[in-house]
């Protein structure tokens, strides 16, 4: 028998909410079968079990929140106890067939880093805050016409759940639908941004619709002296959907001596012969920059392993696999990095159909657990935004983070002339424990060569 | 296509990419990217959901050009058969 417990997933979590067994007791799992749904306050994740055996029975209802390596189920594994829970390595059908687990797993957080999980986080009420609720949350309640704002939410920093909106709903079912406020996503987010009632304005754009402009209108003008309150506003630790990264990263900059390592890279070839092919290639098959990058990033981790796996315990731990995680801001806020499995090892138009589904996933509210905590380097890509680069904070136990800035025009000496190119400046934030500032330009100058040559990736 | 026909297959798409977006709010002549809050994989994905839906390409060099919801059911239409 063994005890299946709620996973850690991610060092920033630190309660789960069971919301679906996908199996039922005495049914046959073997390792990697997603046996569960679990709601965290980043996102809503399939959970794969580690043992191959019999469900033997639940310990844990659906909809129950129980903290990070609570039993949840036991397994009769009929080999004893010796199973114990730990990360399982990223299961992708291509790359499980041929790559080894990583020899090193993503570690829970130690108990004493993470703040207490039933200290209530306090909020600032100062200024309005964000409506936050899990993806899954905000897609049910955008389906049942709910105005997230009247759901009071029961998770972490009252982060709305799923069933927060399903009780709400019952709660308002003999309510007539019709009276829902018609209002653009621009209009709803600046309300919720300013503090507005949505239920209080009076739309002026078509069909009576709620713009901007009327949300704008109605914002109360305060003045810089009724903003400013008389005594400091004591520090608030962010809580919901911002709390657990907020920690994270605290930890990390309070723990890790960062460097920081930054190149341009003429990129003017690679996106000609990136336009050629996505010529000759269905729509399903085109491929987007940021998978050229994954690749390349994925060949220079294997170049340089000193970037590639955790800090543990006061030691480098290199990974055996190349798992690159990929930062995704979702829609409303929040973020989550999933990992894509050996990329290296992948043709290119499989890396980008992998990371499309990722994206996809990470922002309906579908990932699975392992893709959240398998990564062992991270990418941060913030091109979209304008920016021109990115200096930035690692994941913790990761000891590398890639930042990538807007590909944009340059003016570009070369060989004593002067031309006008494509240019990309590619950031390494590197763990100075774990790695030096040489072997964090030997990674640079191997992603470097890679994104010149795309025709090998 | 009819732009009834094209509208609510471009709608359709929208909907699966950006589930939680209340559709019936969008401008349909106002940007996508800024009116749902998207990036470039979301709007790939939606020009693959029309592309299928509809079965017809849609080129890259195009993407930029079907920006609105207004821009997409044109496209529809011009490139679609009629019915």
């Amino acid at each position: 028998m063994a005890d299946f417990c709620m996973p850690s997933l991610g060092a920033d979590m630190m309660e789960g909410t069971l919301i679906k067994w996908m199996v039922k007791p005495g049914d046959r799992v073997k390792r990697g079968d997603i046996i569960a749904e679990v709601e965290t306050d980043k996102a809503d994740l399939e959970i794969e079990v580690f043992e191959t055996g019999l469900v033997d029975r639940f310990l844990v209802e659906e909809g129950t929140c129980v903290p990070v390596g609570t039993p949840i189920a036991v397994i009769d594994t009929g080999v004893g106890w010796a199973a114990t829970t730990k990360a399982p390595a990223i299961t992708s059908h291509t790359a499980e067939t041929r790559t080894p687990a990583p020899s090193v797993t993503a570690p829970a957080p130690a108990p004493a880093e993470v703040p207490p999980a039933e200290a209530p986080p306090r909020k600032s009420p100062a200024r309005p805050q964000r409506v936050r609720a899990t993806p899954t949350a905000r897609v049910l309640a955008s389906k049942l016409g709910l105005d997230l704002k009247t759901v009071t939410g029961s998770g972490i920093g009252g982060d709305i759940l799923r069933a927060d909106v399903e009780r709400a709903a019952a709660a308002k079912s003999a309510a007539p639908l019709a009276g829902r406020p018609r209002i653009s996503p621009r209009a709803r987010r600046m309300a919720t941004e300013l503090g507005v009632s949505i239920e209080d304005l009076q739309g002026t754009g078509p069909d009576g619709s709620i713009t901007g402009d009327d949300v704008q209108r109605a914002t109360p003008t305060a003045s810089p002296a009724a903003a400013t309150p008389t005594s400091p506003v004591p520090a608030s630790r962010p809580s919901g959907r911002r709390g657990p990264i907020a920690a994270l990263m605290e930890r990390s900059n309070r723990e890790i001596p960062h460097y920081y390592l930054s190149q341009d890279i003429d990129v003017s070839a690679t996106l000609d012969w990136l336009s050629r092919e996505n010529a000759a290639r269905p729509i399903t098959d085109r491929i987007l920059f940021p998978a050229l990058l994954i690749k390349a990033v994925a060949i220079a981790a294997r170049e340089v392993p000193e970037l590639n796996g955790y800090w543990l315990d006061g030691a480098f731990a290199p990974a055996d696999a190349v798992n690159v995680g990929f930062a995704v801001s979702l829609r409303g806020g929040g973020l989550v990095a999933p990992a894509l499995a050996n990329p290296d090892q992948e043709p290119l138009v499989e890396v980008m159909r992998q990371l499309r589904d990722l994206v996809n996933r990470a922002r309906t509210g579908k990932l699975r657990a392992s893709e959240v905590t398998g990564g062992t380097i991270t990418i941060t890509s913030l091109g979209e935004t304008g920016v021109d680069e990115v200096l930035g904070v690692i994941f913790p136990p990761q000891v590398a983070l890639v930042g990538s800035g807007r590909i944009r025009e340059r003016p570009w000496a070369e060989s004593g002339m002067l031309t006008v190119r494509q240019v990309i400046t590619v950031t390494l934030a590197a763990d100075h424990r774990a790695n030096d500032g040489h072997r964090g330009g030997l990674f640079l100058q191997a992603i470097e060569r890679a994104l010149k040559e795309p025709a090998t990736l | 296509m009819t732009p009834e026909h094209a509208r609510t297959l471009v709608l359709e798409s929208l909907h699966r990419v950006a589930p939680e977006v209340d559709l019936a709010a969008i401008d349909l002549s106002g940007d996508l990217r800024e009116q749902l809050d998207i990036d470039s994989m979301d709007i790939l994905n939606v020009m693959i959901e029309i592309s299928e839906a509809a079965g017809v390409d849609i080129k890259e060099e195009d993407y930029g050009e079907l920006d609105t919801i207004g821009r997409c059911v044109e496209f529809l239409v011009a490139n679609t058969g009629p019915g």
